[in-house]
């Protein structure tokens, strides 16, 4: 058994087609096989470099490294004629890592940030919005027309500002201050200066090469204002209001006076009254996001409930498919049956629809007014408005459209069981029951086990199934963040994407939580059902 | 020997095979380097317009324009994550409520219009934009609700939400029709729709300060105002008259009024479509506020073109929203792929005239509030819309508001 789950890790590795047996003899195999293995080694290197470059241009030396580091692994395995097994593993274990460790590790490091709207950039980041959402145009601010032009070369000449202003008077700006501009031209049409001696006035397009300067660009004209662009064409008169000081790590509003001070532990800029500024930055709040769930009244108690619901959920869905379904199958293995196979069609019918489309014919069927149910059960009931209906609704929904998978698999299993074992056991005198519950079913559960815990794990994080029929509702009135069939993933599915502030830090919290859950489960039973099959044999 | 040395010739191969490969490569990038192109990111309705009326704008600038269309919802979730991923568009279209999220992220640029660019703009669309006293955004069109109705079965434009009701009871009751009014609620509640009859009764979210902007300190569901607002809502509610249900959602409202079951419909503009392919014979009005109270105020919600914070091209991008967007004929040609009331003063006069849809449209916007762009504003949509959605129910009114109050409270406090 256990070399055989070995066999299981994905092998897409077309590489691995080289010399497959691997003897001392084989040498390097058909010339066929080398010029595949160039071919893909290739393909592969491009592929670094074409990742590297990316990489090289932020200067993140670390991803460079790994990206290397691959690269020379694989070109060791491939290259080497000892590495056979290797050869075998390494495309699995390479796409593991990538799509699957990674996404685990980034969410673990994500869980201990207060990652979320206004704390998704950096500090300096911040810093920066804060100060150029603060620039106002000044009382009564003079407006000018604009030409952005250039000491000498386009692209690396210090810029200056060609302004004309409402009466048609030219000056020039540049870091020093407003000069009066003497030789000119300005377009009568536009009112903008066209040429000016000694400067070089910019295309449209060469302007725009030097947008990141043009933004911080501004004429300084005293007390704090400055001349700034607004278009390519305009230009007005304006103040930054509030201003970064390194020194005391604080922002000043210099109309108000108030001063917001950095709080690097919350990674906002707060005033005295606890007041914050709106832009923040991302900083490391340690394990505060799962102290939240675990240990915060509020939050403990919707998240407790949500578990203890979420586990029903997933035990009575897989336990009553595994009911129907096996039923079902036994129903359909009576030799004597006529028309087997049209049975069997229609009742996989239910499992060969897009189940999307199926969730949402179930939500419709589900309408107090308009439903199918109650219309033909003549009630009136409010099955998705009323906790305990909704839950029925939401496992009903899901039971039809889950059995179709387990009949599928019990009848493969049932037809794997010889019949002469039942007929030996009523011979022995055992009544129909006792036959299936001692010879069949225990048979059956050997192939069936491992079946149920994936039903479990899948129905677990079956995120569709709830979103798409109830949206997680119905709603208690205090807590709108938590419903009455909300499982934990369509809960932290809200929490990051959903509600208006993505709280993306709990939302991996809660999701690094889900992980280990569903991870101990499944190797509880696993293991669990490895002992099962150790005492069938 | 022969043998020994093959790995190692296949590694030499393999890199030259890359080399060669790259070298390919690598010439195409040098040649395609030197073009500036300005990215947008619209949705799929307004892509083509805006494509075509940008063209003039890339000409005159000796620019590309390449517009990228998403759904529109989409578009702030993804901007926030591509732009801190640095690879966000220079510019895109958005609703004036993400403001206030989209600048605590950082993510857009200030706008500054020249004065008379901004003077050729509605007044309150502007304001919609602005947060915190500085532009973010260039609005160019608006859209609220208003009623539809079927003018076979209900001939004039009711007065007050309680006419609407007698002509529509009056209609079931005769078996004409088998809703009275068609308004979707569903189990989560709708308080963009309802708050045109919130507003009516009196009930109010957040209070605005002298300016006009919103506080968000001053919220309102729990007072005495809201409550009683709520109570008279709830008499129309499923334990009341039944006007209200929360059967009726966003996904069969429309179906209700098209298929003539029910005469009257809270619509809005991108309904109109379909209303124009139906057999329906419709009209617009306004929303009728209660009889002896306030007039019922739709929130009135605009669209418009922001600049990203950081782009590499934000000046082309602050040029073409400062003279472009405020263009009378740039409007005009969206309108035509799009119609749209638009924002724009000339152009709107311009298709009002030809337009009795965007007129009458208008004029059930006229007693409209913009929504709030504060950032606060969506932590109110989920609680408030399941406490409306809890007392059409038949759920207590006092208790529901307070307990709705309170979370909200909770959530923007901190």
């Amino acid at each position: 058994m256990a070399s055989d789950s070995n066999a299981g890790a994905p092998g897409p590795g077309v590489p691995a087609r080289t010399s497959p047996s691997g003897g001392r003899s084989s040498g390097s195999g058909s010339l066929w096989g080398q010029l595949v293995k160039i071919s893909l080694l290739g393909l592969f290197t491009a592929l670094a470099v074409w990742a590297v470059l990316p990489l090289y241009v932020d200067g993140n030396w670390w991803g460079m490294a790994v990206v290397a580091a691959v690269l020379v692994l694989v070109y060791l395995v491939y290259l080497s004629k000892r590495t056979v097994p290797l050869k075998y593993l390494l495309p699995g274990v390479l796409l593991l890592v990538a799509f699957q460790i990674l996404p685990v590790l980034y969410t673990m490091s994500t869980s201990v940030t207060n990652f979320s709207d206004g704390h998704r950039g950096d500090k300096d980041q911040a810093i920066a919005a804060i100060e150029a959402y603060s620039v106002t145009r000044a009382e009564q601010g003079r407006e000018f027309g604009l030409t952005v032009a250039t000491v000498g070369d386009p692209d690396l000449g210090e810029l200056v500002f060609l302004l004309t202003d409402t009466e048609g008077t030219p000056y020039v700006g540049d870091i020093e201050g407003l000069r009066p501009l003497d030789d000119a031209t300005v377009d009568p049409g536009s009112g903008r200066v066209t040429e000016a001696f000694g400067y070089t006035v910019l295309t449209p397009a060469q302007v725009n090469a030097r947008s990141r300067e043009l933004e911080e660009f501004a004429v300084p004209v005293g007390d704090g204002s400055g001349i700034r662009a607004n278009s390519l064409s305009t230009a007005y008169e304006g103040r930054a209001t509030r201003v970064y000081d390194a020194d005391c790590d604080c922002v000043t509003d210099t109309e108000t006076g108030v001063v917001y001070t950095a709080d690097d532990e919350r990674g906002a800029f707060y005033d005295e009254d606890g007041q914050r500024l709106p832009q923040g930055w991302q900083v490391n709040v340690g394990f505060d996001n799962f102290a939240r769930f675990l240990f915060n009244p509020t939050f403990a108690s919707s998240f407790f409930s949500i578990l203890v619901w979420n586990i029903a959920f997933a035990v009575s869905i897989t336990f009553l498919v595994f009911v129907v379904g096996l039923a079902i199958a036994l129903t359909l293995h009576t030799p004597r049956l006529r028309g087997k196979v049209v049975y069997r069609v229609l009742v996989v019918l239910p499992y060969a629809m897009s189940s999307l489309a199926m969730y949402l014919l179930w939500r419709d069927m589900f309408n107090t007014d308009f439903g199918l149910f109650n219309q033909l059960l003549g009630t009136n009931v409010d099955w998705l408005g009323d906790a305990w209906t909704a839950r029925f609704a939401v496992i009903l929904a899901n039971v039809w459209l889950g059995y179709p998978y387990m009949f599928l698999v019990a009848t493969g299993a049932l037809q794997a069981i010889p019949r002469e074992l039942t007929q030996a056991a009523r011979i022995d005198g055992a009544g129909a029951w006792q036959a299936f519950r001692h010879v069949t079913l225990p048979m059956l559960m050997v192939a069936m086990t491992p079946i149920l815990i994936a039903t479990f794990a899948f129905n677990f994080n079956n995120f569709n199934a709830v979103w798409l029929i109830t949206k997680g509702g119905p709603f208690p009135s205090n807590d709108p963040s938590a419903g009455a069939t909300d499982l934990l993933i369509t809960y932290t599915y809200r929490m990051a994407f959903s509600q208006a502030t993505a709280e993306y830090g709990y939302a991996a919290a809660l999701s690094v939580m889900i992980f280990v859950i569903v991870s101990v489960m499944s190797v509880i039973s696993l293991s669990r059902s490895k002992a099962l099959q150790e005492v069938d044999r | 020997m022969r043998f020994r040395s093959a790995p190692a010739v296949a590694g030499i191969a393999a890199i030259a095979l890359m080399a060669t490969a790259c070298g390919g490569g690598g010439g195409e990038d040098t040649e395609s380097g030197a073009e500036t192109t300005l990215v947008i990111w619209s949705d799929p309705e307004r892509a083509a317009a805006i494509e075509t009326a940008a063209q003039e704008f890339a000409e005159t600038n000796g620019v590309e324009v390449d517009v990228q269309e998403l759904a529109f919802g989409d578009i702030q979730g993804d901007l926030l994550n591509a732009h801190q991923a640095g690879n966000a568009p220079d510019i895109f279209i958005g609703a004036h409520d993400w403001t206030g999220n989209l600048v605590r992220n950082g993510a857009v640029q200030p706008v500054e219009l020249p004065q008379d660019r901004a003077a050729a703009l509605d007044e309150t669309s502007v304001q919609a934009l602005t947060y915190d006293s500085q532009l973010f955004g260039v609005p160019y069109s608006q859209e609220n609700i208003f009623l539809m109705r079927n003018t076979e079965l209900a001939p004039d434009a009711p007065e007050t939400f309680e006419e609407l009701v007698e002509v529509g009871t009056t209609l079931k009751e005769d078996g004409e029709t088998s809703e009275v009014l068609s308004m979707a609620v569903g189990q989560e509640g709708d308080p963009y729709r309802m708050n045109a009859l919130f507003a009516s009764a009196g009930g109010y979210l957040f209070g605005q300060d002298a300016d006009g902007n919103w506080d968000p300190d001053d919220l309102g569901l729990n007072t005495d105002e809201s409550i009683a607002a709520m109570e008279k809502i709830a008499e129309y509610g499923e334990e009341g008259e039944g006007v209200l249900r929360r059967s009726i959602d966003t996904q069969n409202d429309a179906a209700l009024f098209f298929d003539g079951e029910a005469p009257f419909f809270i619509a809005g503009p991108w309904n109109i479509g379909d209303a124009d392919a139906s057999d329906i014979d419709y009209a617009i009005s306004p929303i009728p506020g209660f009889e002896g109270e306030g007039p019922a105020s739709p929130y009135i919600g605009y669209q418009a073109f922001f600049v990203t914070e950081g782009g590499a091209n934000s000046a082309l991008a602050q040029e073409f929203l400062a003279n472009h967007v405020t263009d009378a004929d740039f409007i005009l040609s969206l309108y035509e792929a799009d119609p749209r009331t638009p924002v724009q003063l000339e152009a709107l006069e311009e298709v009002s005239a030809d337009d009795a849809n965007i007129a009458a449209i208008a004029e059930a916007g006229a007693e409209g509030t913009p929504m709030p762009s504060i950032p606060e504003m969506g932590e109110t949509w989920e609680p408030l819309g399941k406490a409306e959605a809890a007392i059409i129910g038949g759920a207590d009114v006092r208790e529901t508001m307070e307990s709705a109050h309170d979370t909200i409270a909770e959530k923007i406090g901190g």
